[in-house]
């Protein structure tokens, strides 16, 4: 028996506890996302970690970004938003709550790349509650084209932060670097009256697994279970969430 | 224990580097307060070399003196070349060899003095001060005083704010700027060792920099709150030139710093983590760099109905009256309420996306734009808006919602230019 087993065996007996897996690490911690379907659904967004938000376009991946963002300035929390195709829109986020004076815009531009470096540079400078990168418009083959490593070096650098890293985007592109993934399926628009009087009312979002997608849910009971704290579960139920269309044409009545 | 200054440059600047009590004795010469810096230097020697070592890096040329009281460190900085140290007690001795006309006596008794006899401090100050009172009064008791080095008085101490400003003049243009960033970093820190000595801070960065074409490149960077960080200034000066390069070599800097109180800020265990605001405007002048000058900050709204209207404000105010106040404790999980209204956003295309609507009933019924493709399923409008009109830049516009066959939910509007879909409810 080495030094180094023999040590272990001692630090385990004075430890108690039985065999120590020296490679766990402990589970993040959760934070509310703002949207309590959501958080009753996954437990919350794990700070330290990346978590991506997929979905085709009026999905309500923006809606949902933001009321994460909102959550998180309610916090108290400064929050910052990396914005690679100049989309973010600050009235109707305004209007949905959103504290503008604790957030960060960063408007790269139609501009993956730049997106990334300063994403990287904020998580980096550190001091943030929340950072998320919306490439929600940036098209797929683009988005594509951004090397796994570059998300290992994001995933890497918001490690033991307390930062909540958020990407947004239309398909999957972290892959494992992503500790939770949450998928938006737009089920319906609702609309009210008729002629003139006729208005966008809400839509109805669920969030959660599809085919080929899974919530990753972390319960205390699972949590050490694995390398990094986290464990899959395929058979997590869908969070149903409606956004109300008010926020985005303030000016109209509703 | 006093030191004085005698000689030419920026005296009263080195003087304020080392102490705040400082008097202007007479033109060329200044005379302060070192009590207490032993216990940074050590022994008078090492503060006296420490002064010296500081005067050679500044460009001053003086003679300097350390002495227990001002007025024997003044004879002695006028008297001696170099640096000296008189040592306590030993006045009059280490004075001794000094010319009476450093006394600066008045005429009368500086011809008194000359048929005396009486040329040298030593002279003056072996004469019995009862017979100096009977025969030169008053006057003649306060010379011998000093020739002997035992005069007591308070220093005069300089009243003016003093300013932070130091400059460098190049024997050779610089065109590079990793060169200018060496020249930078001194009077960065230099200037920022003045202001620590004060127990200052800044909040504002004036740069100069004098071209060989004889024209200046003037940059000012403020900061969010008061700091006292070479380091980060000096990255912070290397980013903007990188931005806002000079026309044409430098042959002259010029740097001020504004004094200002530094900031005490008690973080609390229930307050949450702020980016620290000098680093954050470090990261923010870096992603500035890379994405470009004024697309980043914190957006502000503007009080007008006209659509995409906001300013970008520099940084992020995290300071604000609300931080450090006491919050009502939240659940770390489903801290909003159930019920909690979620709103929907708009995703914006900036700039609106040019649309082909074919138009059916006086409602769009087709929509072709760049990204954008369907036939409208269903839809909300027109919603006519119009402002401005009294102002040289007017607008107006009718809005629909629409739901198309491509799966999306887009805002549309019409103006006299045109079609155009603005965005998407994401």
């Amino acid at each position: 028996m080495g030094g180094a087993a023999i040590l272990k065996k001692q630090f385990e007996s004075v430890l108690g506890g039985g065999a120590l897996d020296w490679q766990a690490r402990p589970a993040p911690a959760l934070v509310s996302s703002g949207v309590p379907e959501l958080d009753q659904t996954v437990g919350g967004l794990p700070r330290g970690c990346l978590t991506e938000i997929i979905g085709a376009a009026s999905s309500g991946r923006m809606s949902l970004l933001v009321a994460m963002l909102a959550e998180a300035a309610r916090r108290d929390e400064v929050c910052a938003l990396v914005d690679a195709e100049d989309a973010f829109d600050p009235v109707s986020a305004a209007a949905a709550g959103m504290r503008l004076e604790r957030l960060l815009w960063v408007r790269c531009g139609h501009r993956a790349d730049h997106a990334l470096k300063a994403a990287d540079l904020l998580i980096q400078g550190g001091g943030f509650g929340m950072v998320a990168m919306d490439l929600g418009d940036t098209p797929p083959q683009t988005a594509r084209r951004i090397s796994l490593t570059s998300w290992f070096r994001l995933r890497r650098a918001v490690e033991y932060t307390p930062t909540v890293l958020l990407a947004v985007s239309r398909r999957p592109n972290a892959k494992t670097c992503a500790s939770l993934t949450l998928e938006c399926v737009r089920e319906d628009l609702e609309w009210s009256g008729k002629a003139q009087g006729r208005l966008l009312r809400k839509s109805r979002t669920r969030v959660g697994g599809g085919k080929n997608q899974n919530i990753r849910r972390f319960t205390p009971a699972n949590a050490g279970e694995r390398k990094r704290g986290l464990h899959a579960d395929p058979h997590s139920p869908a969070a149903q969430m409606t956004f109300f269309a008010a926020a985005a044409h303030p000016s109209l009545p509703r | 224990m006093f030191a004085c200054l005698h000689g030419s440059g920026n005296l009263k600047g080195l003087a304020f580097e080392f102490s705040p009590l400082v008097e202007r004795s007479a033109p060329g010469t200044v005379t302060f307060d070192v009590s207490g810096l032993d216990r940074l230097f050590g022994l008078p020697q090492d503060v006296a070399a420490a002064i010296a070592r500081r005067a050679a890096e500044s460009g001053v040329k003086a003679n300097l003196a350390l002495a227990s009281n001002p007025d024997a460190a003044i004879c002695a900085a006028r008297g001696f070349f170099g640096a000296g140290i008189a040592p306590y007690g030993d006045e009059a001795k280490f004075l001794g060899e000094l010319p009476v006309e450093l006394l600066d006596p008045s005429e009368e008794l500086r011809e008194t003095l000359e048929r005396w006899g009486i040329r040298r401090f030593r002279d003056l100050a072996a004469l019995p001060p009862l017979g100096i009172a009977e025969r030169l009064g008053s006057e003649g008791l306060r010379l011998r005083e000093l020739a002997r080095g035992e005069a007591r008085r308070k220093l005069r101490p300089l009243e003016d704010p003093p300013r932070f400003e130091d400059s460098l003049e190049l024997e050779y243009p610089v065109d590079l700027l990793e060169p200018l960033a060496f020249l930078l970093a001194r009077l960065v820190n230099g200037l920022c060792t003045r202001l620590a000595t004060r127990a200052l801070a800044t909040d504002e960065l004036r740069l100069r920099l004098g071209l060989e074409t004889r024209a200046a490149h003037e940059r000012t960077l403020r900061l969010p709150v008061p700091a006292l960080d070479p380091k980060a200034f000096l990255k912070l000066l290397q980013l903007d030139l990188e931005a806002h390069p000079p026309a044409a070599p430098v042959v002259l800097v010029w740097m001020e710093m504004n004094p200002v109180k530094p900031r005490f800020a008690q973080s609390g265990l229930f307050i949450p983590a702020a980016p620290e605001p000098v680093k954050l405007e470090l990261t923010v002048q870096r992603i500035q760099a890379i994405v470009g000058e004024g697309r980043v900050g914190s957006p502000e709204l503007i009080d007008t109905y006209r659509p995409d209207a906001f300013r970008m404000r520099a940084g992020v105010p995290l300071h604000d009256a609300s931080r450090g106040q006491v919050r009502p404790p939240q659940a770390s999980l489903g801290g909003a309420p159930l019920g909690h209204p979620v709103s929907l956003i708009l995703r914006l295309f900036r700039p609106p996306r040019p649309a082909q609507v074919a138009v059916t009933s006086g409602r769009p019924g087709f929509v072709a734009a760049e990204g954008v493709r369907g036939k409208v399923l269903d839809l909300a409008g027109p919603w006519r808006t119009s402002g401005d009109w009294w102002t040289s830049d007017p607008w107006s516009r009718d809005e629909w919602d629409i739901a198309l066959s491509d799966g999306a939910a887009y805002r549309l509007y019409c103006e006299p230019r045109g079609w155009f879909v603005e965005g998407s409810y994401d």
